[in-house]
């Protein structure tokens, strides 16, 4: 599947961290493996740890894209008559180095990094941007007086000024254990921790990603970790959090549930989490299930608490969610573990009891959160590959209980522990003398001795816990009562294995097995092979075959109803090389016995049919048809959805050519009528959702004009898609499409996420004899995504609505198109998820203030945006049956105007703008609330993790090599501007993302053919990026350019030398003056209003979605135009052309670079080899080749003119 | 690249050229004409021979037009197996075009079936679906469709309609994704040496331990006879739809792209020809 790897986390009994991929097989060990460690608490792009040192540690895992961290200061200066502007400042003014407001002073070298994990990434430097318009060098800004409003120009009366310095620094530990030093009083310092949680992330929305970090002490106390954040992952002091007693353990979900257990064996639940409190208020006391027995461990998730009582039973806690987090009671789950643990999607794992062994709740939706059995991960770690590699059998977990291997579990202490001094003792840390030794001890001891293997293992195990100063400590008696437990039950376990019939163990086959698997492979040998033993090979085979786990974590780890997981069986060898997903082509594909049946097949029918074409076939082709009954939006008023018979007609003309004819059947006054459709002329056949029907609009050229198409309805979302299918395929049929789409493709997505492909004619972009594109044919792809841009090279990104980047594969159909119009490979899995918005709407009165009770005329007190459509929380449904609630409904706080604390905002009436704090004049407030909708559906898409993306650009033609690298730009969902590494017609989704430095988050970005990068910041100025080359990926730097006057940027697009942009408000904008010396351009002109984004082509074409176009029945919002009359002198073209519309989002034209056909003579690529049209004919062919003839002259121009890297 | 789709398309516009000739002692008022005819490998002969009839009906005395059956070498031509099985069975390796008798009289009961009507073969088709889909999911598939998708089924075969008829038997060829294949896999094994009709046994598409089942697993378990010994001499052809997939080929594989439109894969064992 094309979702991406994640981890799960475990420490076994050494201390040593391994990792397990969602996608792999195998554990393995942590990179920095210079520590031990007691417990580790993941989430996706992070672990904290505490080390045997008893030092919290945070790893922080690699990405291309850097944490910075942006310090500023503020210089300020007053003017004089004597020295003009200088330092001396009145008695009465700031400081000459303070913050923004002037209050605080701060010189640019009271800045220190704030620990070792930091670094500096240039020196001080002043920032020549003023909300998205550049200063005058140096950056000053000027007022009348401090504080006042700064402006750019200086005036008569400007007696002060200030200029702003920027430096930044950035987060270097990653990939690496980094150890949390603590800036705190020392008499402050929490005592050694005990135990830690991670979660919170979801309490406050991206880009903050704060998180919440709690750790219990040794004495029972809990701290929590303040400002940890995406800019500050190590966060920065432990704030104390009373408790009404001493805790021992603590969980906290990614939520806001948040359970700890208490030495007592009773758990508290902490009240009052919310955004504006991470730390919640207060705590209630929750009862263990019973009283003999305290709750020892727990685990909890979104809405789900898991338990592990003193006497090792697992517990569900029933009833528990955001609103009641203490949940109802207790239920008794099956098994018995060491520890339980929550991740995402409310997934458990969990630590058997007997075995040690990682196990997995199988079967948990949020349906059935309890799941359904547990399994055991059987995978090896990393160090066993070639070994469990070479094995096929299913070898059972639990095997190292029988008395056969009983021997060998000695090994693995040994081995293991040899394995870890061997090859790390050089690094070990001073503060763990103590581990390995044990360790170490303990192998020597079960190897000479041969005591029982259980034994060793538990006492390993606790020693980190032993080995802390106070003895009384719950947690460390805690430790001993499990180190004591665990030889007795082992042992009492022992003669009596089949009674677990709690997990998939076979214990009873564990007897036999051992032998047997020794004896048939006889050729594994991998710890031998190291050098480290000469064994014989039966003690191989429990040395390897099982490691003992002490603590896992799935916080990090996305496993979903969807996974396939290859935990649960040794794969064989051959097997797991498959594992990697990839765009190049499936060992199935290439394998002979392929390449045969395809040869043999060619070789068959010219045999059987070759000599004897003119024999005359068994069966006469005849009409087929296809018959339904579907509900048609009738065209005349009053509008309403009729019951249509629908009849779609197939025939092959003579020509062998298949055709076909639509037709629906209504009736009119009584009387029987039709209209018909030819299926040549439907240029579009487009689902429309909506949640009453399930219906679909189908265009013509005529019916683009008229805004106006024909909308049918089935039943059932299954007859619809069953009819859409096969329209769409008598579509293609008849306009002989098939196959994936040409490098040259024409790309849109609509409102509702869908993709369309257009395959452009030669005649779209040739004048006179312009194709309308209205006539365009767009067919459906599958997947869903909120943008797409494709180059000449068939290089082809997606963004889809929650922000993941996915690369197009290749393939074609997907969707609702199946079989047949579908290729069978290069077709994943693509989900998204998008949120649905409702609006809380309140009126203040002067008795109860602010309510629910509105004036008679307001609009609904629950509803959409417009106030026009009742929206409640319980009638709300997710946009269409494909969708489903993947959250409850939450506060939005990011809405434009902001909010108060509680979300909302306010205004003096509906409808109005909104700001976030009230006023006098306000009576009227809303808020937005949120929920979360998720679609899988299928495509020709792979994920590209792990970056969110807002914005890409891919350059849109260059060098034909197959193996040269094709430049991609993009903006992270964050702001960052990234350059793709790698990217070639090969590997399409390239290697890795370069990060380019700015100093503010940015929205757009956008590169022409010769490396002319544009970009927009999110404050709407516009910046150069100088130096680009194929050589140079990534440039040098920024070049700030004004914005035209009045307006701020939100978009650019470059073809081969036009850039155009869009602004806020919807004006497009062509940059003048743009020569090969001077590529920033000279001034803005002014082409258009009414847009909403624009794509630039390679040959300068112009296409855009325009804002609204009117037609002859409708008016149509999100409408495809292209912009004719574009030519190399008349760059911003004439007028507009109207082609499908009507909810369009988005279009690229970037991978168009088919030339009005003469011209395709002197293109060398094959790529652009124009299909032969009959153009030439008839009067306008001599004005056609005069056209042609000044676009090639003047080609050889812009050429030259933008030589930029020459 | 070629798509595993071709495969379907290659297999199912199979054509065998075929030369129909009445046979010798059947008494004629004119002298009959051979009759040339394109058969689809993957259609039955009485549903594609109406134009046969019909020519050597006009040489005949009516009363004499009794129910056509076809031979070739002297073998009785089963008409309820596919047309390809029945060339690749009795006639691969020989000259084509395919050399077929027309019978009227004499209709050899014991080696054949009667084909009344259409009907005849429609229900032998459809029974044959069910079996299949019986044998890969339990018959789940075929129970959950209409009426009118598996009367669509049986007229796209009639009609030669390729997409019409794989709309629907697509769906026949899925199965979840957590597993790796069918339940069991279709298939029939016949030989021309050994008096039983077929050999058809349950074989999974996955072996236990994880492995896809191969074409050559399965000779090995139902009929061993028909492989070639390590160091041996080839002796026979495993043929489907005229041509020698290897063994290799995963047998799920096949299943889903080579079997014939009744969701049978048709393997037919002959012995090699020596040149």
């Amino acid at each position: 599947m094309a979702t991406p790897n994640s981890l799960l986390w475990a420490v076994d009994i050494f201390g040593r961290v391994y990792t397990l991929s969602t996608a792999g097989q195998y554990w393995e060990l942590c990179k920095d493996r210079q520590l031990e460690f007691k417990r580790v608490s993941a989430i996706k792009h992070c672990c904290w740890g505490i080390a045997c040192d008893h030092q919290v540690y945070a790893y922080v895992f690699s990405s291309d894209v850097p944490i910075r961290y942006q310090e500023e200061t503020y210089e300020n200066q007053r003017w004089n008559p004597v020295g003009g502007f200088c330092e001396k400042l009145m008695p009465s003014d700031r400081w000459q180095w303070s913050d923004v407001s002037g209050l605080k002073h701060q010189q640019l070298d009271s800045f220190t990094l704030p620990s070792p994990h930091w670094e500096w990434e240039s020196d001080w430097y002043v920032d020549e941007n003023i909300g998205g318009e550049p200063t005058e060098k140096g950056g000053w800004t000027y007022a009348i007086d401090f504080p006042a409003t700064y402006t750019k120009d200086k005036k008569w009366n400007s007696c002060v000024r200030r200029r702003r310095w920027i430096r930044y620094r950035r987060y270097k530990s990653r990939d690496t254990w980094a150890k949390i030093t603590s800036h705190d009083d020392p008499n402050q310092l929490p005592d050694p921790f005990n135990d830690i949680s991670i979660g919170g992330w979801e309490i406050t929305d991206e880009p903050m990603g704060r998180l919440s970090v709690w750790v219990v002490s040794l004495q029972g106390r809990v701290w929590y970790r303040e400002d940890v954040c995406h800019h500050n992952p190590e966060g920065s002091w432990w704030s104390l959090i009373a408790t009404p007693g001493e805790a021992v353990q603590i969980s906290c979900g990614p939520y806001d549930l948040l359970w700890a257990t208490l030495w007592e064996g009773q758990a508290i639940v902490r009240e009052g989490i919310d955004r504006n409190n991470p730390q919640g208020i207060s705590w209630t006391i929750v009862e263990p299930p019973s009283s003999e027995n305290g709750i020892l461990h727990i685990s909890v998730g979104v809405n789900v608490v898991w338990a592990v009582t003193k006497d090792r039973k697992v517990w569900f806690r029933r009833g528990v969610n955001s609103h009641n987090p203490c949940g109802t009671s207790w239920i008794e789950m099956v098994g018995e573990m060491m520890m339980v643990n929550v991740g995402l999607n409310d997934q458990v794992w969990g630590i058997g009891c007997e075995d040690r062994a990682v196990y997995f709740r199988q079967g948990v939706t949020p349906s059935e959160l309890s799941g359904k059995t547990w399994k055991a991960i059987v995978s090896g770690r990393e160090s066993d590959r070639s070994q469990t590699g070479s094995s096929t059998s299913l070898l059972s977990a639990g095997c190292f209980f029988s008395d056969d291997v009983r021997e060998q579990m000695n090994l693995i202490v040994q081995s293991d522990a040899d394995i870890s001094s061997d090859t790390e003792s050089p690094q070990i840390h001073p503060n763990l003398d103590d581990m390995p030794l044990s360790g170490a001890a303990a192998g020597v001891n079960g190897n000479s001795v041969g005591s029982q293997s259980a034994e060793v293992s538990a006492n390993l195990a606790v020693d980190p816990l032993d080995s802390t100063p106070e003895e009384a400590s719950p947690a460390s008696d805690n430790g001993e009562k499990a180190g004591l437990e665990k030889p007795k039950s082992s042992a009492d376990q022992d003669p009596h294995p089949a009674e677990l019939q709690w997990t998939n163990i076979d214990l009873k086959e564990a007897h036999k097995k051992p032998l047997l698997a020794a004896s048939t492979f006889p050729e594994t040998s991998s710890l031998s092979s190291l050098g480290m033993f000469s064994v014989g090979v039966e003690e191989h085979y429990g040395a390897d075959e099982h490691p003992l786990w002490a603590w896992v974590c799935g916080g990090g780890c996305l496993v979903d109803s969807h996974s396939l997981l290859k935990w649960f069986t040794l794969q064989s060898g051959l097997l797991s090389s498959v594992q990697s997903l990839s765009l190049s082509i499936s060992p199935a594909q290439t394998a002979a016995w392929r390449k045969q049946i395809f040869q043999q097949l060619s070789e068959r029918t010219k045999r059987e049919l070759e000599n004897f074409r003119h024999y005359e076939q068994a069966i006469e082709q005849s009409v087929w048809v296809k018959t339904g009954t579907l509900q048609w939006w009738r065209s005349w008023k009053p509008q309403k959805w009729t019951d249509v018979r629908v009849v779609l007609e197939q025939f092959t003309g003579n020509d062998g050519m298949r055709d076909s004819i639509l037709f629906i059947y209504y009736m009119y006054h009584e009387e029987k009528k039709y209209i018909h459709v030819f299926l040549n002329e439907v240029t579009i056949l487009v689902e429309v959702l909506n949640d009453a029907k399930h219906s679909f609009a189908l265009y013509t050229p005529e019916r683009t004009k008229q805004r106006w198409p024909i909308r049918l309805a089935a039943a059932t979302e299954q007859e619809m898609h069953d009819w859409l299918a096969l329209l769409s395929m008598s579509c293609c049929e008849s306009r002989r499409i098939q196959g994936p789409p040409s490098h040259q493709a024409i790309w849109s997505v609509t409102c509702k996420g869908d993709v369309f492909v257009s395959e452009p004619s030669p005649e779209l972009e040739a004048a006179p004899h312009l194709m309308p594109c209205d006539q365009m044919f767009w067919r459906q792809i599958g997947g869903h995504l909120r943008l797409i841009e494709c180059n000449s090279h068939g290089i082809v990104w997606g963004i889809g609505y929650d922000h993941t980047a996915w690369v197009y594969t290749g393939g074609y159909g997907g969707g609702f198109i199946q079989g047949l119009a579908s290729s069978a490979d290069n077709i994943y899995m693509q989900s998204d998820v998008k949120c649905v918005y409702i609006y809380e709407n309140q009126r203040w009165n002067p008795v109860t203030g602010y309510s629910n009770r509105g004036l008679p005329t307001d609009r609904y007190m629950w509803s959409d945006a417009s106030g026009l459509q009742e929206c409640t929380k319980v009638n709300t449904k997710p946009p269409s049956p494909q969708w489903s609630w993947v959250s409850d409904w939450y506060i939005d706080f990011n809405i434009s105007g902001g909010t108060d604390r509680e979300g909302w905002q306010y205004a003096a009436d509906f409808p109005a703008s909104y700001h976030g704090h009230k006023t006098m004049k306000d009576f009227v407030r809303r808020r937005r609330w949120a929920r979360k909708c998720k679609i899988i559906t299928h495509g020709p898409w792979l994920e590209v993790p792990p970056i969110a993306l807002w914005d890409i650009a891919i350059i849109p033609s260059s060098s034909a090599d197959k193996e040269e690298s094709i430049a991609l730009w993009a903006v992270s969902n964050k702001g960052d501007v990234l350059c793709r590494l790698g990217v070639t017609q090969q590997n399409p989704a390239g290697t890795s993302w370069l990060h380019v430095g700015t100093d503010q988050p940015f929205m757009s970005v956008s590169i022409g053919a010769f490396h002319q990068v544009w970009a927009v910041a999110r404050d709407g100025s516009t910046f150069y990026r100088g130096s680009v080359s194929p050589k140079k990926p990534a440039g040098d730097c920024w070049y700030h350019i004004p914005s035209p006057p009045k307006q701020k940027l939100k978009q650019v697009s470059v073809g081969r030398t036009s850039m155009l942009a869009v602004d806020k408000n919807g004006n497009l904008w062509y940059r003048q003056g743009i020569t090969p010396s001077y590529p920033q351009g000279s001034s803005w002109d002014h082409v258009s209003n009414n847009i909403r984004k624009v794509s630039v082509g390679p040959m300068d074409q112009v296409w855009v979605i325009a804002d609204k176009v009117q037609g002859s029945h409708s008016l149509s919002c999100g409408t495809v135009c292209h912009r004719t009359g574009v030519q190399p002198l008349e760059p911003k073209g004439l007028s507009w052309d109207y082609g499908i519309g009507g909810g369009w989002e988005h279009i690229t034209v970037r991978g168009n670079a088919t030339e009005a056909p003469k011209a395709a003579l002197h293109e060398t690529s094959e790529e652009h080899a124009a299909k032969p049209t009959d153009l030439e004919d008839g009067e306008n062919g001599g004005k056609g080749n005069h056209s042609k003839t000044t676009l090639m002259v003047n080609e050889g121009q812009a050429l030259d003119r933008n030589s930029v890297n020459c | 690249m070629t798509d595993d789709k071709d495969v379907l398309r290659d297999v199912w516009f199979g054509r065998i050229p075929t030369c129909f000739m009445l046979y010798q002692d059947e008494i004629t008022e004119r002298e009959a004409e051979p009759y040339y005819l394109l058969l689809p490998r993957i259609s039955y002969l009485t549903l594609v021979t109406d134009k046969v009839k019909k020519h050597f009906q006009k040489v005949m005395r009516q009363e004499d037009v009794t129910e056509i059956w076809f031979e070739y070498e002297g073998t009785p031509l089963k008409w309820h197996f596919p047309i390809g099985l029945l060339f690749d069975l009795h006639a691969s390796n020989t000259a084509l075009p395919w050399n077929i008798t027309v019978h009227f009289k004499n209709f050899p009961e014991k080696d054949l079936l009667h084909c009344p009507s259409k009907d005849v073969i429609e229900a032998h088709f459809m029974a044959c679906v069910k079996e299949a889909d019986a044998l890969k999911h339990k018959s789940q598939v075929i129970n959950e469709m209409q009426k009118k998708d598996h009367k669509q089924l049986w007229m796209g075969l009639q009609n030669d309609k390729f997409d019409q008829f794989w709309a629907i038997n697509r769906k026949l060829m899925e199965y979840p994704p957590e597993d790796s294949g069918f339940r069991y896999i279709p298939f029939r094994i016949y030989q021309v040496t050994t008096e039983r009709p077929f050999i058809q046994k349950l074989f999974r598409p996955v072996a236990a331990n994880g492995q896809l089942n191969t074409l050559g697993d399965l000779l090995k378990e139902v009929c061993p006879a028909a492989i070639t010994p390590e160091d041996g001499e080839k002796k026979n052809q495993v043929m489907v739809h005229g041509i020698e997939p290897m063994l290799e080929t995963p047998i799920q594989w096949l299943s889903e792209h080579m079997s014939y439109p009744d969701n049978f894969l048709h393997i037919s064992i002959i012995p090699q020809p020596t040149d």
